[in-house]
């Protein structure tokens, strides 16, 4: 099945007088359970390909479809809901928020569900369970190492259960070794749990982890390797 | 961990900037119990009973403690209009411990409860008072409040007045009690003999406070207040002269007043605060973007981000007028006593704790307001770029 449908998908910023043409049509199909790298030079468009998937920002022309649900569909409010229901985010500096402890940045994207305190406990333990780091629930993300903070940020991607995982860079950030364990766990989510991923990185190495991978410049797919 | 929690452990960022805004918070809103209950208690409970709409104050015109000399009391008497003249003294004086803090009047007995006919008192009781040279008697809601039975030696410490043999330990014998009006919400004035306590005290003799004056048509009140003044415009001891209604209303204007001053000073506190806190405010916002873009990118709707920056501005607000208002009824509840005296009864009201209430979900509101919609048309994309 096709999780994501990108078609002739173009998106130009407007700056004052200026536009800035930064994806300039764009097709891509990403069938379910795909773990997908996209590569490139910096400023190529990824991040921006990768709004688009999660929902987060509309293509200036061309459709996305994610789920079979079309995104331009959605207003606003109903983006959010279904953001918070289909999509995992996870970014380079894992963007924790420092004044909650592991286990309740977990929990936080479960305050938009309709469980039970208990219920959302039990989740948020059982997704840091997953990621390796229940014995460092109760550390606040200043006492946790960078891999550490990424574990977490990962757990909080996954404690809804959302199909699609998008990362931006997720290991930009580490080390090698912290690096390597992140991608095995990417893998995992995408081996054990079903999950389909996609991944911007600018490390080939990381893209090894992926089972297919994609090159994008000056806003387009130029090539594709398996 | 609840939504409410959340936004507790946000406020929490920074914690001694947000305990300085706490306390500062909170610092207002005592002030602000504080005063309101001080005015509350002025124009409810304090000052004057009910006034005598016949009956004239003779004051001395410069300064309420200068003395009159009882001599002037033929002469006010013999005024035109005049139906009977008293006078009052003050005595000053602690019992026991300056927290027990009631007035205290030297009077010529029968003339004075002729003239203040509103208070009740036993025919058997007056007579006693009149004839005790060391004789008191006491409002019976102050005598029940301090445990007095008739016959009880009452011990008060001279403040003002000492005694000939230079001995401050003054002790007047309760031989009754006096019932006041039911509406009045006034401690009360202990009144004792004024022949004793002229002929015992060791300067000042034969003066008086005030004179009370009886007039027979209030509509002459004006000319007669002006011809008692006028007797002693020349002498060294000149005098000013209103009705009581009169007095009560420059009283009430002075009260007034007060309030004005207080609602000054509170306005440039609750300025300053929302100045304060405003900018605490702004400032935790700005260094919170990327992360109001985190949460909207993992499903919070605007209106949930907007909601829970307001609801943190409300919160904090909230908090500190909690704190500062329990902060003020703990107060009252030390320091009311000593007041009583002074303003009548010294609480903390029902309708003064939820206006303070009523004022921090509106300093929250104003507080929290730009933040808010800040927070609220913040872009995922543009935040996160910018990180
Ligand atoms: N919100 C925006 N406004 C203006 N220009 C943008 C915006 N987002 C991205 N760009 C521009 O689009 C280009 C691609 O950005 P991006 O998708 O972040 O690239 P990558 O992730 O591949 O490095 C860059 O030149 C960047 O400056
Ligand atoms: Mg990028």
């Amino acid at each position: 099945m096709t999780v994501v449908s990108c078609k002739g998908v173009e998106k130009t910023f407007i700056k004052g007088r200026e536009s800035v043409e930064v994806l300039a049509g764009i097709n891509l199909e990403i069938e379910e359970g795909d773990f997908l790298a996209l590569m490139g030079p910096s400023g190529s468009g990824k991040t921006t390909l990768l709004n688009l998937i999660g929902g987060l920002d509309h293509p200036s022309a061309g459709s996305v479809v994610v789920g079979g649900q079309p995104l331009a569909e959605m207003s606003a409010k109903q983006l959010a809901k279904w953001r918070s229901a289909n999509v995992g985010f996870i970014f380079q500096f894992y963007n924790l928020l420092p004044v909650l402890s592991a286990q309740r940045n977990v929990e936080l994207p479960l305050l938009l569900t309709a469980l039970s305190s208990k219920q959302r406990q039990a989740n948020a333990a059982a997704a840091l369970q997953i990621v390796g780091l229940a014995d460092r629930a109760k550390h606040k993300p200043g006492e946790l190492s960078g891999g550490q903070q990424q574990r977490v940020a990962i757990a909080r991607a996954i404690v809804a259960d959302p199909g699609l995982l998008v990362c931006d860079e997720p290991t930009g950030d580490l080390d090698r070794d912290t690096a390597d364990e992140i991608l095995k766990l990417l893998e995992t989510l995408n081996g054990e749990y079903g999950k389909t991923i996609i991944m911007v990185t600018h490390d080939p190495k990381a893209a090894e982890h992926a089972a297919q991978v994609l090159r994008m410049d000056k806003g387009l797919l130029v090539e594709n390797a398996a | 961990m609840s939504r409410l929690g959340f936004m507790w452990a946000n406020l929490f960022r920074r914690p001694v900037r947000t305990w300085l805004t706490l306390v500062s918070v909170m610092i207002a809103f005592l002030l602000f119990v504080l005063l309101r209950t001080v005015s509350h208690s002025f124009s409810e409970g304090g000052g004057f009973g009910e006034p005598g709409i016949d009956r004239l104050m003779v004051s001395p015109k410069y300064s309420i403690i200068d003395p009159l000399p009882i001599s002037a009391l033929q002469q006010i008497a013999g005024v035109d209009g005049v139906l009977a003249v008293t006078h009052g003294d003050w005595f000053g004086g602690v019992y026991q411990d300056r927290a027990n803090f009631f007035p205290k009047y030297p009077v010529k007995p029968i003339p004075h409860f002729e003239m203040y006919s509103e208070y009740l008192i036993d025919p058997q009781h007056l007579e006693a008072f009149a004839n005790t040279r060391t004789g008191a008697v006491a409002p019976l809601a102050m005598a029940v409040k301090y445990g007095w039975k008739v016959g009880d030696k009452i011990p008060i410490e001279g403040d003002i007045w000492a005694k000939k043999d230079g001995s401050r330990n003054w002790e007047f014998d309760l031989v009754g009690t006096y019932a006041a009006p039911e509406d009045q919400q006034q401690p009360g004035v202990f009144l004792l003999n004024y022949a004793y306590f002229d002929e015992a005290r060791d300067f000042g003799e034969g003066t008086v406070g005030w004179f009370t004056v009886r007039i027979a048509d209030t509509e002459r009140a004006a000319e007669i207040a002006n011809a008692i003044d006028a007797l002693f415009t020349n002498s060294l001891n000149p005098t000013r002269t209103m009705t009581e209604a009169e007095q009560a209303r420059q009283f009430m204007q002075q009260i007034g007043d007060i309030e004005l001053m207080m609602t000054g000073i509170l306005a440039a506190v609750f300025f300053t605060i929302l100045l304060l806190t405003g900018n605490t405010m702004a400032q935790a916002l700005r260094e919170r973007v990327p992360e109001l873009a985190v949460l909207k990118t993992i499903g919070f709707s605007d209106g949930a981000v907007a909601a829970l920056v307001l609801g943190e501005a409300l919160l904090l607000c909230a908090v500190g007028a909690l704190l500062g208002t329990a902060l003020a009824i703990g107060a009252a509840v030390v320091i009311g006593p000593g007041m009583e005296e002074a303003m009548g009864v010294f609480e903390v009201s029902g309708s003064t704790a939820a206006s303070a209430l009523g004022l921090s979900a509106l300093l929250g509101l104003v507080v929290g307001a730009v933040p808010s919609f800040t927070a609220q048309r913040l872009s995922i994309v543009d935040a996160l770029r910018k990180q």
